[in-house]
């Protein structure tokens, strides 16, 4: 039993290390010329492409569930105005990034894995280093890149959408205009309730290509391994997201209080 | 017909080549020789390392020890730059073909030539070239398909095609007509030799393909436990009483 943890334990301080050298081997390279400037953009187009619909419907959804299940209680409380600050404030720190960069751990972290693990497990990577392309930079640098521009991107989009969702439910329930509603929300929300949910948005975007790119870049045992690599690579970087978010509160709360 | 060719310059040496992956001994002190013009085929046992003899030879692999020379250069001791400009010289047609998927025909052949944009131009002047090629390997028409839409004998050829777009002075060939059937692996077989007599390229070819070793082999090793345990023309092996040598013509 004590073996058992023991092994687990090891097991994470090695995955771990060689993650944290693989993100090193990043910046190493990517002041390496050539940069690989459009394949940066197709994989922005791509990042973007494939999950701005289900983060778009999770905003909104998210957005309009929240209001209506926080509406009674506030109501209650007499501080139905509150609403609007209540909301917004929960939806741009914590919500809005966390659920955006979970369905990226989930979407673009396992195509990410996939992707680059079949072309491990075909040579394909192989193929590129003998025609002379450093795939590192043509497959990693590029895409761990992407995610991290694009994953903010996608949070303000999905911060936008929930907004949006709770506005109606509140213009439906409280008659509440579109220019009171977002004013309320500009008076609430401040700058510096911006500043650190962006910044750990970028994190997360480079959390989520940096797990995806090193499972699939370290794929072994054929393609059984790709599914592996795949399925790996969501559960690490949902962790990572969750560790980085903890990390960010821990930050911002110790910053804000000196 | 067996020509020989040891009194040309040598392209490749490897000298005493050893790798190990854990405490699996790989190869166990490697030598081959390959000489200008030369086709020289190497056969081996599945799993015997044949693979991963020609993935350290062009620098895929990190090898234990030994020395790998190509033509002329060091490969274990040189800078990633200059190993560049090395394998601008040397083809590789993969195992499995190892066509990009995400990319069409067009784009896999033009892969290779993205770093020589001085000496081709700009990839979409490169057309000629890729059209060349496409014509070289009889398959003009597959310019604009995916690598999903080939039979794996037209991934072959394609895969072929990208290896010669660079027209590289070695090519290295690992079992090009493993999986092909019978009638495709003869049309392969008689592509690699007209390529070969079309550009007096000098290739290494692995196969346990004993026709295609008949039909094109100048010299041949047989690797066995890491080492190379025979040597000579398709005719010396071929009449050789040794029966692990024999095992491998007759099954
Ligand atoms: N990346 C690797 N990690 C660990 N072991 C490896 C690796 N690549 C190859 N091997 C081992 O090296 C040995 C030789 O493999 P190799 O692929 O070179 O065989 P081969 O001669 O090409 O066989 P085949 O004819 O089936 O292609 C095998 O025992 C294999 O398990
Ligand atoms: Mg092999």
């Amino acid at each position: 039993m004590e073996n058992e943890s023991n092994s687990a334990i090891r097991d994470i301080l090695v995955e771990t290390g060689e993650i944290t050298i693989f993100g090193v081997r990043f910046f190493k390279e990517i002041f390496r010329r050539p940069f690989e400037f459009k394949e940066f953009l197709r994989q922005c187009y791509n990042v973007g492409n494939k999950s701005i619909l289900l983060v778009g419907i999770a905003g909104f959804i998210i957005g309009l569930v929240f209001t209506l299940q926080s509406r009674p209680k506030m109501e209650e409380l007499g501080a139905v105005s509150w609403l609007p600050s209540m909301v917004s404030i929960s939806i741009i720190r914590e919500i809005g990034p966390i659920i955006t960069a979970l369905i990226c751990a989930g979407k673009i972290g396992s195509g990410i894995g996939a992707e680059i693990g079949s072309m491990r497990v075909t040579e394909q990577i192989d193929a590129m280093e003998v025609s002379g392309t450093n795939p590192f930079k043509y497959l990693v640098v590029t895409r761990i890149l992407a995610t991290t521009f694009m994953v903010p991107l996608l949070v303000f989009m999905a911060d936008a959408i929930a907004l949006l969702g709770s506005f109606l439910v509140e213009n439906l329930k409280g008659d509440v205009s579109f220019t009171l509603y977002f004013s309320e929300v500009q008076m609430s929300v401040e700058f510096l309730d911006f500043i650190p949910a962006t910044i750990k948005t970028f994190f997360f975007g480079f959390a989520i290509g940096l797990v995806g790119c090193f499972k699939g870049y370290n794929t072994k045992h054929g393609t059984a391994g790709v599914g592996v690599s795949a399925n790996s690579a969501v559960v690490e970087a949902s962790i990572f997201v969750f560790i980085l978010d903890f990390v960010a509160v821990l930050l911002t709360e110790i910053i804000y209080n000196i | 017909m067996n020509l020989t060719f040891t009194d040309r310059r040598k392209v490749i040496q490897i000298h005493d080549l050893k790798k190990n992956y854990g405490n699996n001994t790989v190869l166990d002190g490697f030598n081959m020789d390959l000489y200008e013009g030369e086709t020289l085929v190497i056969m081996g046992k599945s799993g015997s390392g044949k693979s991963v003899m020609i993935k350290c030879l062009i620098g895929l692999e990190k090898i234990d020890s030994g020395d790998i020379n190509i033509m002329g250069k060091d490969i274990t001791a040189i800078s990633e730059d200059d190993l560049n400009e090395i394998r601008t010289e040397v083809g590789f047609l993969f195992q499995g073909s190892a066509l990009y998927d995400s990319m069409t025909v067009r784009e896999n052949l033009e892969f290779p030539l993205r770093r020589h944009t001085k000496k081709f131009g700009k990839l979409g002047d490169a057309t000629p070239l890729v059209m060349e090629a496409l014509h070289n390997v009889g398959l003009d028409n597959a310019a604009d398909l995916m690598p999903e839409e080939l039979s794996g004998g037209m991934k072959r050829r394609i895969a072929l095609a990208r290896t010669l777009i660079l027209n590289p002075k070695i090519i290295l060939y690992d079992e090009p007509t493993t999986g092909l059937d019978p009638i495709t692996s003869k049309e392969i077989i008689l592509l690699m030799k007209s390529i070969q007599e079309k550009y007096k390229t000098s290739s290494i070819i692995i196969t346990h393909d004993v026709d295609c070793a008949r039909f094109i082999a100048n010299r041949m090793i047989l690797l066995v436990d890491g080492k190379n345990y025979a040597e000579g023309t398709f005719e010396e092996l071929y009449a050789s009483e040794d029966p692990k040598v024999h095992a491998f013509f007759k099954s």
